[in-house]
């Protein structure tokens, strides 16, 4: 793109900003908000990439991963404040994932272990475990709150809190593992997936794109798997003592 | 010194929660098979006490003893299995009547026997055509029946029922009233009562415990409750059973 195309994308700004001024939707200063920092956001991790690839050392990569993951904990511990310790379990999620995928990556040479590969599929594995773990956190947080009578009728019954739980869990790991199944379902009919489409633009031949496409979608698969069942595992057990007793509604911080 | 031996037993227990002092200092006994009712106003800490006898909750501080021995150091699902407890709601799970009978067993992961759980299910008035309905859509009352069943299950000695005929009419309120007394002389069962209707208490409880505001303030027979001593109970009496 040269830099006069590149001003030129800013009538798509533009656009919405005339709509919400005429029709007083009162979104002016958001949109503004949203396109000064996409800007700004956006170049600076095109430039650090840049200089990351360039540089090509470990370290730097392994700096842009650990930073990637700090930025998604932030992101999803704030579903789970009932949770004890729930920031270090999703930490533990999600490295987890994030080493489980690269490990088969790598070690099977499936792709080659360069940045350029390493850190878009790490981005997407790490942005996925956080999403998976937000969706797992509202679920099974709602479904303790509605059914804390049934957990602990089986507590009651000389159940254990393993027991106790897991209808509660096993719901809260299905319902928050359905949107990725469904939205694979159609991929490619409803709507061609965001990287493809990149890939295809930039000029890539459109079969290879598939291809990575078809990795991405199916790491993605185990990706909210293991995010969902490693998180509810580590957390489950922190709503009940030594005693088997559910604990009281507590929040951290 | 008791006349009775004390199945369980509380010693100075208190119990705290939420910066509140829920339960305070309590000292009492519950007699061997007998049945011993708990009233009190709502928010007297009624349930609090009972979830405490079968390890539910634990006091802040002082003892319970089941049978002699501290809870404290029962592993607690086989307290739980000892000291069974019917929750005020009559939670059930999803499934049929048979599905509920069968889960205390299946916890332990052993069969029920299909005859075992007619058994069950007469002890509490039940033919056994109730076996597969659907537990969620039966009535209040046959929901309570379903649930003193099923802690029949464990073979409890020890069982807890915390207002299981609060929510019902006249008719099953009677019913479970003649089962719970029916299963207290078949099985010699120690029976906890939480009820807030007086003269379910006289006329059903052996025993008698009054609680307000965390106090225990009048233990004795039942008839307590027709001449209590206490003013405080009296008003409480006079005010009649809500
Ligand atoms: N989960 C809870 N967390 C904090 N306080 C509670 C909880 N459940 C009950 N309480 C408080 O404990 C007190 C006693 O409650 P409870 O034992 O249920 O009384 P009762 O059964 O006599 O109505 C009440 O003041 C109630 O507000
Ligand atoms: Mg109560």
């Amino acid at each position: 793109m040269t830099p006069l195309s590149l001003a030129l994308t800013l009538i798509f700004v533009i656009i919405p900003l005339l709509l919400s001024k005429t029709l007083r939707l009162g979104l002016e200063k958001d949109t503004l908000i949203a396109t000064v920092r996409s800007i700004i956001q956006l170049f600076a991790v095109g430039y650090i990439l840049k200089f990351v690839f360039e540089s090509d050392s470990w370290i730097y990569i392994l700096l842009m991963v650990a930073l990637m993951i700090f930025a998604a904990v932030q992101n999803a511990r704030k579903k789970g404040k009932s949770i004890p310790g729930i920031t270090w379990k999703i930490t533990v999620t999600i490295i987890a994932v994030e080493v489980l995928t690269q490990g088969i990556l790598l070690g099977f040479s499936i792709v080659p272990p360069e940045a350029q590969y390493i850190i878009p599929i790490s981005g997407m594995i790490v942005g996925n475990s956080m999403v998976l773990s937000i969706l797992f956190l509202n679920r099974f947080t709602a479904e303790m709150e509605a059914h804390r009578d049934r957990v602990e009728l089986i507590l009651s019954l000389g159940g254990t809190p393993k027991q106790a739980i897991h209808a509660q869990l096993t719901d809260a790991i299905k319902a928050s593992m359905i949107p990725t199944i469904e939205s694979q379902k159609t991929m490619g009919l409803v709507q061609l997936p965001g990287m493809m489409s990149g890939q295809i633009i930039a000029g890539a031949d459109p079969v290879q794109a598939v291809q990575f496409q078809l990795l991405i979608l199916f790491l993605l698969l185990t990706t909210a798997a293991v995010s969902s069942i490693l998180l509810g595992f580590l957390s489950y057990p922190s709503l009940f003592n030594e005693r088997m007793q559910l604990l009281r509604e507590q929040t951290i911080d | 010194m008791d006349p009775y031996t004390p199945a369980i037993h509380f010693r100075s227990v208190s119990y705290e929660s939420g910066g509140k002092q829920i339960l305070k200092n309590i000292t009492g006994s519950y007699p061997a098979g007998k049945i011993t009712t708990l009233v009190g106003p709502s928010g007297a800490g009624k349930t609090t006490v009972l979830k405490m006898c079968n390890g539910l909750l634990s006091p802040t501080s002082g003892e319970i003893t089941v049978d002699g021995r501290p809870i404290r150091e029962i592993e607690p699902t086989t307290l739980r299995r000892h000291v069974g407890i019917a929750l005020q709601d009559a939670p059930v799970i999803k499934g049929t009547v048979w599905d509920n009978l069968a889960l205390p067993a299946r916890l332990q992961k052993k069969e029920l026997s299909r005859k075992d759980a007619e058994g069950w299910l007469e002890d509490v008035g039940l033919g056994k055509e109730y076996l597969n309905a659907k537990a969620t859509e039966l009535s209040g009352g046959q929901r309570q029946k379903v649930s003193i069943a099923r802690t029949l299950v464990n073979q409890s000695e020890i069982l807890l029922l915390d207002e299981i005929t609060s929510a019902l009419d006249r008719t099953s309120r009677r019913e479970i009233e003649e089962l719970i007394v029916r299963i207290n002389r078949k099985y010699g069962t120690t029976i906890l009562w939480i009820t807030h209707n007086l003269e379910q208490a006289i006329s059903i409880g052996d025993y008698a415990w009054v609680l307000m505001d965390g106090e225990l303030i009048e233990t004795g027979e039942s008839s307590l409750l027709v001449h209590p001593a206490d003013p405080r109970v009296a008003q409480f009496v006079k005010g009649g059973s809500e």
